[in-house]
Order: structure tokens, then sequence, then C-alpha cells
């Protein structure tokens, strides 16, 4: 499965994302720079790596979700392209509008960067398809502004249409109702704060992040 | 044309900055402080022939994220 990475000024996960790629893949992934308007051809996912795109000036995500390659990632993800944003990558989603609600500032304020325990909500996904549903799981975090929001209906909505793919087992940032992860109504577009590219081999300390990868080639194609 | 636009977290929504701030006031001694709210200001200078219709664009589409904030533009 061919893939291509995102590269905003200031990504610093993207090298991380593209390595855990071509571990599961087998095939490098195309860095395509922030600037470009369009996606190369023939590819089976899109990745929106992790880091501090434009320093998250004006709010985590912003800037990048307004850049020329969005563009093409949006009109990708509407015909249902399968999309991954991780981190930074979320807060990117949800400010470009392919994901709903906001990644506000951690509610203790803190910068917080250590291995969470994660519930597999839905296992169906296109992602998650290598996991049992409610099983735990454990996949490193590191963010300033991963403390999810909607409103009360946005947030009964997304439970009821079970697009919530993961939760944090306890308490890691004020996520509403613990949510760590969020599939778009199409199931084709995740969004997470957790890292599973960085947890993809022992030396890792697991691999708890690899089913995600090769659930992906699997459901996706090779 | 100069204008200031005030990004202001929505009612309800929490305000981890706020609290933080609040808490801090406290801590020097100040007290009768019941609520604190951080939000942000953008001046701007735009063309004389600018019309509200795009500055609501502009506000909408990238200085406030209408999820979690409000915005209200000042003509200075």
């Amino acid at each position: 499965m061919k893939t291509a990475v995102i590269v905003f000024p200031g990504s610093n996960c993207d090298r991380d994302i593209a390595v855990a790629l071509e571990a599961v893949t087998g095939v490098k992934p195309a860095m395509v720079w922030h600037g470009e308007s369009e996606l190369p051809a023939g590819i089976g996912l899109v990745a929106l790596p992790g880091g501090f795109s434009y320093g998250d000036y004006l709010r985590s995500g912003a800037v990048a979700a307004r850049s020329a390659i969005m563009r093409a990632v949006v009109a990708a993800a509407d015909k249902g392209l399968p999309v991954l944003g991780i981190c930074n990558g979320f807060q990117v989603l949800t400010e470009a509008g392919l994901l709903p609600g906001a990644l506000m500032r951690n509610e203790g304020l803190d910068f917080v960067c250590r291995e969470v325990k994660l519930t597999v909500d839905n296992a169906q996904s296109a992602f998650t398809s290598r996991y049992a549903a409610g099983e735990e799981i454990v996949i490193p975090v590191a963010h300033h502004d991963g403390n999810y929001f909607a409103d009360q209906d946005t947030l009964d909505r997304i439970e009821g249409e079970g697009r919530v793919a993961f939760r944090y087992a306890g308490q890691v940032n004020g996520s509403a109702r613990d949510i760590a992860g969020v599939l778009n109504a199409g199931g084709n577009v995740l969004g997470m704060m957790p890292h599973p590219e960085r947890r993809i081999e022992a030396a890792h300390g697991g691999d708890d992040g690899r089913r995600l990868f090769e659930g992906l080639l699997e459901t996706v194609g090779a | 044309m100069k204008l200031r636009i005030f990004v202001t977290l929505k009612p309800g929504v929490l305000d981890p900055q706020g609290k933080a701030i609040h808490k801090a006031l406290g801590g020097l001694g100040f007290e009768g402080v019941n609520d604190v709210r951080a939000g942000k200001l953008i001046e701007m200078d735009v063309a004389d022939a600018t019309d509200d219709a795009a500055i609501d664009d502009m506000c909408k589409k990238l200085l406030a994220n209408t999820v979690i904030e409000n915005f209200r533009v000042e003509r200075v």
C-alpha cells in the first residue's frame, strides 16, 4: 500500500510515522510538503503527523488546516480515502472540519508526556479492526492541547454512531467523556491524540500501536 | 481601517488558563475575584473598502474556532 505523510513547518513526528508506515507496508511513504496542492496518485492512506505546526500559533493546528495541501486532503477524505491524524494531526483535522469538536489546553495546564492506557471503543473501523472491542492497550501521549471538547449533542451523536475509536482508561487531559480518538461519519478519517507510531516494536516497550497500521493495510489493501 | 477583534471562549467552555490566572491572583492576596476568563485580542489594519461580510468570514474561517469561541469586532 502506498501512503503519504503531510509535512507542515513544525511537524516533528513525520519521520516516526514514516518509519512505522514503511515497517508495516514495506513501502516508503511519499513525504508531501504542505505547500503542494495535490496528493500523489494511488495512495491508500494520508497521515497527518504530530508536532507543533506553525508553532501552535493562533490555535493548535489552525494555520496548518488552511494550507494548500489540506484542500486536497479534505477533497480526498470526502471521496473516502483513509486519513489518519495523530496528535497535532488530530488538531489539524478538527480545525479543517473533517472531525467534530476541538482540542483545548489540557485541563491541568501541564504538558502530558507518558504512556497511557486506552480502551478500544470501536473495533470495526478500518483503523481498529485488529483490536478487540473493549480491549485495553498502552500507547504513549505527548501533548499540551489534547483536551477534547464538543457540545453535549455532538458527544451524544458521535457516541451513538460508534465514532469514538479510543478512550483513555484513566484521566489524562480533561477530555470530554475520556475521548482519545474520533472517527468521521464515513469511518475513513481517524484523529487521535496518542501516538501509535511510537509503539510498533518491542524496543518501544510494546507494539500495541502496530495493529492499527496492520489493520489499515488489511482493510485498505496491499 | 483598523479593527480590534476579541476572541473569547464560549460560556460553559472550561478555561484552564483563566482558572490558573484566578488562582495566581488569589495567591497574590487579591480578594473578591469571582471568575477569570482569558481570551485573545487581534488587531488588524484592513482596506477601508472591506465590508462586514468579509470581516465576518475572516473571523469564522480562521481567527476564531466557532466550536469553542465567540468573536466580537470593534472598529477603531
